[in-house]
């Protein structure tokens, strides 16, 4: 059990993958207009996320090694269409405000990189209490984000009016370019505070995306499709 | 003639792929530190996007929505092929383009294999099929996405090379600067959206 919440204490705060690892930007980005926005994607990223990594942790001595990355791809996808299709039914107005970002879920990076490098090697337990800490790290993220846009630009959160109606709303900050500053806002301010705890040693710029995504892309997805084609090949 | 116009320049640069929708951000952040390997990059998932929109809407009109197969009951299934149809073309046009054409290859065999993870190409394939877009307007949707990537990634690796040695404060050098920089890029394609389409 012990190792379980120290799971979960990994996700949410140690390698929040929002604000430490920088994974999964372009949902961080697309979908945090508002707070109620931001927490659904979170919440159905998180859903997807501890069935896939349940359902590979189960599998894991099951899927071939060259195999590997496609079996996550089709288990991942088929767990987003599911998902995909309840919130059609049961939510309909989250459906529409997520769109066209409910599908692109397979592309999180998060998932992915979930998968394989903790579900994959983990018992079943503990891996979901993984995906489950990493889900919530990111609904965390994203609902921060979408409550600073939503406040600042259109002075509401949750839909609920807070500021005087004196305040005139940025409304640039619900648009496209808001996410960009209210990101890099909030990145500064992590920079700032990792500065101020290595006093003196050496400050690393975040540049979490660039190693991230290229890895993933890189290390696992290309060579392992790229494998299994080769031994069709023979 | 006139419609294909009105996608290309809606998808080029009023619904710019990076800066308005934010699909393939990535690789907007990761490969933009210098105009040729940015250029690179573009070029790649020009070449890709292009073949895959084809690609997946040949087999959305023939396979998922064909009313003969399971009278059109498949449709449900486009995530998972699409992904799987994507990830499988990049790699064979990375081994087509080392056997065929050489000199493409090295010019962009590097960033081939990063476009699997790149959002844009699937959130083409699952629009063209949203919007109901024939095979000619899918090509011609997806051909134009990836310019606006290639425009948006070109000007951002630009930018950065001018600013790379400015004096920035401190907490923002690095990804904040470059995050802002892309704030205000969105901005200026803001503009576009003037245009009566």
């Amino acid at each position: 059990m012990n190792k379980c919440t120290e799971r979960l204490f990994n996700g949410l705060i140690k390698e929040n993958p929002t604000f430490v690892l920088m994974l999964g930007m372009c949902p961080t980005l697309a979908v945090t207009t508002s707070a109620i926005n931001g927490l659904g994607m979170g919440l159905t990223t998180t859903v997807v996320l501890v069935m896939s990594n349940m359902l590979i942790s189960m599998l894991r001595k099951i899927i071939p090694d060259s195999a590997r990355v496609p079996s996550f791809i089709v288990i991942v996808a088929s767990f987003v269409t599911m998902v995909q299709f309840l919130l059609e039914g049961f939510i309909p107005s989250l459906y529409d405000s997520l769109g066209l970002y409910i599908p692109l879920i397979v592309v999180n990076c998060i998932i992915l990189g979930r998968a394989e490098s903790y579900a994959s090697k983990n018992p079943v337990l503990p891996s979901i209490f993984d995906g489950l800490g990493m889900g919530l790290g990111f609904t965390v993220g994203l609902t921060a984000i979408g409550m600073v846009r939503e406040i600042i630009g259109s002075g509401k959160i949750f839909g609920w009016k807070i500021m005087p109606a004196s305040y005139e709303p940025i409304t640039i900050f619900v648009l496209a370019p808001g996410a960009f500053f209210v990101l890099a806002c909030l990145v500064a301010v992590q920079n700032k505070v990792k500065a101020a705890k290595a006093k003196g040693g050496q400050q690393e710029a975040a540049s979490g995306c660039d190693g991230s995504c290229a890895s993933c892309g890189n290390g696992s997805c290309g060579k392992a499709v790229f494998s299994v084609e080769k031994q069709e090949g023979k | 003639m006139e419609e294909l116009l009105l996608i290309a320049v809606g998808a080029a640069l009023v619904n710019n792929v990076v800066l308005s929708q934010f699909l393939g951000l990535c690789p907007f952040l990761g490969v933009s530190k210098k105009v040729e390997t940015a250029a690179g990059m573009g070029g790649a998932v020009i070449f890709v996007l292009t073949i895959s929109s084809f690609i997946t809407s040949l087999i959305y009109k023939f396979i998922l929505a064909n009313d003969a197969i399971l009278n059109g009951r498949l449709v449900y299934l486009q995530t998972i092929v699409f992904i799987l149809v994507i990830a499988a073309l990049v790699q064979f046009v990375e081994m087509l383009l080392k056997k065929m054409m050489p000199p493409l290859y090295n010019a962009l065999g590097v960033y081939l294999p990063l476009i699997t993870t790149n959002c844009a190409v699937l959130g083409v394939a699952l629009k063209n099929v949203q919007k109901d877009y024939g095979i000619l307007a899918s090509v011609v949707n997806g051909f134009a996405t990836a310019v606006g990537f290639t425009i948006a990634i070109v000007i951002m690796a630009g930018i950065r090379e001018k600013t790379e040695h400015n004096d920035v404060p401190e907490s923002f050098r690095g990804m904040p600067i470059v995050l802002v920089t892309a704030g205000l890029m969105a901005i200026a394609f803001f503009g576009f959206s003037g245009l009566n389409l």
